[in-house]
C-alpha cells in the first residue's frame, strides 16, 4: 500500500516540469547557503511570494529543493573558506578547512556532499514509512494532545537548545506575544493594537525571518570585517571517485550519525546539536582521536551526515502534525496555508498527490542536488569572491523585495528593518532567534488548541493529564521545560562536575 | 557593556511584557460566557516574560559589566550598512505627514540603483563603470523576474509611470 503511494509520489515528482524546478531550486538554494546572511529560512521566504501562481506541488518542490541546496551550500563554505554558512555547518569547519589547507578541499567537498547525501537519504526512507503511521496516529488526537505537543516543541528548546534557557523562554514568549498581536478570530477583539490600523493585521512571521536572520545576519558579519581568504577547490572526477573508494571505511560513522540526526531532527533545533553530537561520537569512538580538528575525513563525515539527517528530519513532524521542526519548515508551513492547504495529518487522506509528490522530491532532490553541486563546487566557490560591499548590498535588497511581495505592502519593509535590529541585538547577547520565529507561526493554533481543551473540561488545566497519550506528551515536555533546573541538582547528587553548556541556536 | 546591553534589552522586554497584561486585563483575562476570554492567553504570556525578564536582569547584573558590547571599530560598518538602508526603504516609500507628501516615493527599482551604486562606491570604491552595471543591472533583473515573469508587483515611482508601466 505504501509502495502504491510512492509510485504515484514520483509520477508526479518526476515530470519534466517539476524535475526543471527541482534543478532551479537547488541551484538557487546552494547560492543562498554559500551567500553569508541569506539561509534556508530566509531564501524559503524571500521566494515564496513567487510560488503563489504555481500549483501547491511543483511550488513546494521548489522550496524544498531550495532547503536541499542551501544545506549542501552550507558545507561549501564551512571546508573552502571557513565560514560556516548556517549554524550547523559549523562542526565541518573543524576538519573540513584543515583539509582544504592542506589541498585536500576535494576530498573534504566529496566527503561532505557524499555524506549529506547518505544522512538525507537515510531520513527520507524513514519518514517514508513512518510518516503515513504518524499521521494515522495523529488523526486521533484532539485539542488538548495538539496543545500537548505545541508545549513539547517550546519546552524541547528550553531544555535541549543550549544557551541560557531563560533566554530561550523569553524568544518564545515574544514570539507567542507577537502572535497575539492584531485581530483575535475567535472573540473579534482587537490586541495590543491601541488603535493603530498598522498594528490590526499583526505580525508576519515570513518578514520576521527575512529580518532576524538576512539583516540580522549581513549586520553581524559585516561587524567581524568580512574577509574571505579561499583554499583551492582541487575537485575533479578523479577526486570524487577516489574519496568514493575511501568512504565506506565510516560505514559506522555514517550510520550513527544518520540515526543521531534524525532522532534529534525530528524535534525542534535539532541540526545544529546533531552535527555536535555526531562529531563528538566519531572522534569518541575513532582510533585516533588525536588526528581531529588537523584535518580527519571522518570529521566532515559525521557532522554532515546528522545535520542533513537532521534538516529533512524536521520535514516529518510538518506534514504529519502541521508543526514544523525548523524555522525553514515554518515559513514552508505558511506557503501551504497560503496555497490553501490545511497542514497537518488530514493531509495524507485529502491530498495523497502532494504529500507523496513531496515525499519522491525529496529523493529525486537530494539525487539531483548532491550531483549537482559535486559537478558545480568551482562555480559556488566562485561566488564567495564577489566583493563584499557588492554582495551586502545585494543581499540587502534581495531581502527588502521578499519582504514587500509577501503582501504588497511597504510597512512590512518597515518591519524587516526593525526585526534585523533586533535579531542583531539578540544574537549578540545569545537570545536564540529560531523560538522566536516557531512561536510568531505556532501562536494562533497553539492558543485555539489551549482554548478549545480548556473549553472540553470547563477551564482545568487536568485535561492535559486525563487523558493518556496527552499526559505522556505533556508530563514529557514538563520534564524538558525542567531539564536546566534538574540537570545540575542530578550532577551535584552524583558528585559530577556541572555540565559546560552546549552550542546554542538551531 | 554587555551588561549594560543584557539590561537595556531586558527593560525592553520587561516593557513588552507589561503591555501584554496590561491590555490583557483591558479585554478581560479570565472566564468568558463561552471560554477564556481575549485576553486569557496574552496574559499568562505576559507575567511569565515578566518573570523570565526579571530573572535575565538579576542573572546579568550579578555577571559583572563583561566585555563591550560593541567597540567603535565593530560599529562603524554595521551603521554603513544600516543608514544607507534605512535611506533606501525612506525613498521607496517617500514621506507623508499628516496629508502632505514631503518627499514622493521613487520605487523600489530606482532606490535600489541608488543604494547600490552608493555603498558600492562609498565603502567598497569600486570604479565607476563597475558601479554603473552592476546598481543599475541588479534592479532590471529583479524588475523582469518579479514584474515580468512572476507578475508580482514591487513598489514604483514616478520613472516607472513615465517609462509605461
Amino acid at each position: 500500500m505504501g509502495l502504491e503511494n510512492l509510485l504515484l509520489g514520483f509520477s508526479i515528482a518526476v515530470t519534466p516540469f517539476n524535475l526543471f524546478v527541482a534543478v532551479v531550486g537547488i541551484a538557487l538554494g546552494t547560492i543562498i547557503g554559500v551567500l553569508p546572511g541569506l539561509g534556508g529560512a530566509n531564501g524559503v521566504a524571500i521566494l515564496l511570494p513567487l510560488t503563489f501562481t504555481m500549483p501547491p506541488t511543483s511550488a513546494i518542490i521548489l522550496l524544498t529543493s531550495l532547503y536541499w541546496g542551501a544545506l549542501f551550500g552550507g558545507a561549501i563554505t564551512s571546508i573552502l573558506f571557513n565560514i560556516p554558512g548556517e549554524p550547523w555547518s559549523v562542526a565541518t569547519t573543524f576538519d573540513g578547512y584543515p583539509l582544504a589547507r592542506q589541498g585536500q578541499g576535494g576530498q573534504a567537498l566529496t566527503a561532505a556532499f557524499t555524506s549529506s547525501f547518505v544522512g538525507a537519504l537515510f531520513s527520507i526512507v524513514l519518514i517514508t514509512l513512518f510518516a503515513p503511521l504518524l499521521a494515522e496516529i495523529a488523526l486521533r488526537f484532539g485539542p488538548p494532545e495538539f496543545f500537548a505537543i505545541q508545549l513539547l516543541t517550546f519546552s524541547s528548546f528550553v531544555g535541549l537548545g543550549g544557551g541560557n534557557p531563560l533566554k530561550s523562554l523569553v524568544s518564545i514568549l515574544l514570539g507567542f506575544i507577537l502572535a497575539a498581536v492584531g485581530l483575535d478570530i475567535v472573540t473579534g477583539q482587537l490586541r495590543m493594537t491601541f488603535g493603530i490600523t498598522d498594528l490590526m493585521k499583526g505580525f508576519d512571521f515570513i518578514i520576521a525571518v527575512i529580518g532576524l536572520f538576512g539583516i540580522g545576519e549581513i549586520l553581524l558579519s559585516v561587524e567581524e570585517g568580512l574577509t574571505f581568504r579561499g583554499a583551492a577547490t582541487g575537485m575533479n572526477l578523479k577526486v570524487v571517485l577516489q574519496t568514493w573508494k575511501i568512504l565506506p571505511r565510516y560505514a559506522r560513522t555514517f550510520v550513527r550519525g544518520a540515526f543521531i540526526g534524525f532522532w534529534m531532527g525530528f524535534k525542534p533545533g535539532g541540526a545544529t546539536p546533531a552535527s555536535f553530537m555526531s562529531y563528538a561520537f566519531a572522534k569518541r569512538f575513532s582510533k585516533h582521536p588525536e588526528r581531529f580538528g588537523k584535518g580527519e575525513l571522518e570529521g566532515v563525515v559525521a557532522p554532515e551526515t546528522a545535520a542533513h539527517a537532521a534538516g529533512v528530519a524536521a520535514i516529518l513532524p510538518m506534514i504529519t502534525l502541521g508543526i514544523p521542526g525548523s524555522p525553514t519548515a515554518a515559513v514552508m508551513l505558511g506557503g501551504l496555508i497560503i496555497w490553501g492547504l490545511q497542514p497537518g495529518p488530514l493531509l495524507f487522506t485529502e491530498k495523497p498527490d502532494f504529500v507523496w509528490g513531496l515525499i519522491a522530491s525529496m529523493y529525486t532532490g537530494n539525487i539531483i542536488g548532491v550531483l549537482m553541486v559535486l559537478a558545480g563546487v568551482p562555480f559556488f566557490a566562485a561566488i564567495l569572491r564577489i566583493p563584499f560591499a557588492i554582495l551586502t548590498p545585494l543581499i540587502v535588497v534581495v531581502c527588502a523585495v521578499g519582504a514587500y511581495a509577501v503582501h504588497s505592502s511597504m510597512i512590512d519593509v518597515w518591519y524587516m528593518m526593525i526585526f534585523g535590529v533586533v535579531g542583531y541585538v539578540f544574537k549578540k547577547l545569545d537570545y536564540p532567534l529560531a523560538p522566536l520565529v516557531l512561536a510568531l507561526v505556532l501562536g494562533d493554533l497553539a492558543e485555539n488548541a489551549l482554548r478549545q481543551s480548556l473549553i472540553m473540561s470547563q477551564g482545568s488545566l487536568t485535561v492535559f493529564f486525563t487523558r493518556p497519550i496527552a499526559c505522556v506528551i505533556t508530563v514529557a515536555a514538563l520534564f524538558f521545560l525542567f531539564m536546566p533546573i534538574l540537570t545540575p541538582w542530578w550532577r551535584r547528587l552524583r558528585g559530577l562536575p556541572p555540565t559546560p553548556s552546549a552550542p546554542a541556536e538551531a | 557593556m554587555t551588561r549594560t546591553a543584557d539590561l537595556v534589552t531586558a527593560a525592553l522586554l520587561l516593557l513588552i511584557g507589561l503591555i501584554a497584561v496590561f491590555d490583557s486585563l483591558r479585554l478581560g483575562a479570565g472566564w468568558g460566557s463561552d471560554g477564556p476570554q481575549s485576553g486569557f492567553f496574552p496574559f499568562w504570556l505576559g507575567t511569565l516574560l515578566l518573570a523570565a525578564t526579571l530573572a535575565i536582569a538579576v542573572q546579568a547584573w550579578r555577571r559583572g559589566p563583561g566585555k563591550p558590547f560593541v567597540t567603535r571599530e565593530q560599529l562603524r560598518p554595521v551603521m554603513q550598512v544600516l543608514w544607507p538602508a534605512i535611506a533606501m526603504v525612506t525613498v521607496t516609500g517617500g514621506v507623508t505627514l499628516g496629508n502632505v507628501t514631503v518627499l514622493p516615493g521613487l520605487g523600489l527599482y530606482v532606490a535600489s540603483v541608488l543604494y547600490l551604486a552608493f555603498y558600492m562606491r562609498w565603502v567598497g570604491r569600486h570604479r565607476w563603470l563597475t558601479v554603473a552595471l552592476i546598481s543599475i543591472g541588479i534592479p532590471v533583473v529583479t524588475f523582469l523576474v518579479f514584474e515580468q515573469w512572476f507578475l508580482v508587483p514591487m513598489p514604483k515611482g514616478p520613472l516607472e509611470t513615465w517609462l509605461g508601466y
